[in-house]
C-alpha cells in the first residue's frame, strides 16, 4: 500500500510518501489511521486529532468505514485551503 | 473541458479569449482571479508556497467542472487554472473563467467554482511572513459558502 502525506501531516511524518504493509485486520481507513498512529511520535502526533484529518483512497475523498486494501493509494492530509 | 494546474504564471486574456473565440453564441463571460495578499493578520508577508496531490487535483477539478456544467446547462464553457509552487505577494493564483449565453448563469457558476474548489480540490497553502512560515488553515467560513450550494440546486 502507497502513503501519501500532504501540508503538516507530510512535515510532522517526516516524508511524503511510503510503502506500508499493515496487518491483515486493517481493513478500513478508520483501522489504517489507527495502526499508523502506533509506528512512532510523528505519527502519532500527526494524527492525534481525527477531525482535521482528511483521507483520499486512490484518489478519491474516503471516509472512516471506506475499506482499503494492499495496492491502493491513500493520501491523508489536512482541510484545503486552495483558490 | 480544461482544467490546469501549473507552477508559471497564466495571462487572464487568454483565458476569456479561449471561451470567445470562433464562436458567437456566448452572451456573457464571468471570471474570477485569485492573488496573493500582502499581508496576514496584519503581518507583512513574504511569500506563500502551495502544495497540491498531482493527480488528484486535476481529479477533482474536472469533477467541479462536470458538476457546474450539470447544474447550469446553459454554461458553454469553463476554464479553470491553478498555481502551485513559491508565489509572492501580488502574484495570481487561480483563475476561473465561464462563458453562457447569459449573465446569470456565468456569474453563479463562477462563483459555485471558486467555492467548491476552495474546500474540495487539494491544494494547501504555507505562508511565510516576517515571523516565520505556517500553514493555512482552512476558515469555518469558506465550508459555509461552499454548504449553501447544497441546497441551492438550479436550473
Amino acid at each position: 500500500m502507497k502513503l501519501l502525506y500532504f501540508a503538516w501531516l507530510r512535515t510532522k511524518v517526516g516524508h511524503a510518501e511510503e510503502e506500508v504493509t499493515p496487518p491483515a485486520e486493517v481493513g478500513d481507513v478508520a483501522g489504517l489511521v489507527d495502526w499508523l498512529k502506533t509506528r512512532g511520535p510523528g505519527y502519532a502526533d500527526a494524527l492525534a486529532n481525527d477531525k482535521v484529518i482528511r483521507v483520499a483512497v486512490n484518489q478519491r475523498f474516503a471516509k472512516p468505514g471506506d475499506p482499503v486494501a494492499p495496492g491502493d493509494e491513500v493520501a491523508l492530509f489536512p482541510p484545503m485551503t486552495g483558490g | 473541458m480544461a482544467v490546469r494546474v501549473q507552477s508559471e504564471p497564466f495571462d487572464p486574456g487568454a483565458e476569456v479569449a479561449a471561451v470567445t473565440s470562433g464562436r458567437a453564441d456566448v452572451g456573457g463571460v464571468a471570471t474570477f482571479l485569485g492573488l496573493v495578499r500582502d499581508s496576514f493578520d496584519g503581518v507583512p508577508l513574504v511569500a506563500m508556497t502551495l502544495e497540491h496531490y498531482p493527480g488528484m487535483t486535476e481529479r477533482m477539478l474536472g469533477e467541479i467542472e462536470a458538476e457546474a456544467r450539470r447544474r447550469w446547462p446553459a454554461v458553454l464553457d469553463v476554464r479553470i487554472v491553478h498555481r502551485y509552487g513559491r508565489l509572492e505577494p501580488g502574484a495570481p493564483i487561480v483563475h476561473v473563467t465561464v462563458a453562457a449565453a447569459h449573465r446569470r448563469e456565468a456569474f453563479e457558476a463562477c462563483e459555485f467554482l471558486v467555492d467548491w474548489l476552495k474546500t474540495r480540490a487539494p491544494f494547501w497553502k504555507l505562508e511565510e511572513t516576517v515571523e516565520g512560515a505556517h500553514w493555512v488553515e482552512a476558515k469555518a467560513t469558506d465550508d459555509d459558502a461552499a454548504a449553501r450550494w447544497d441546497t441551492a440546486e438550479t436550473a
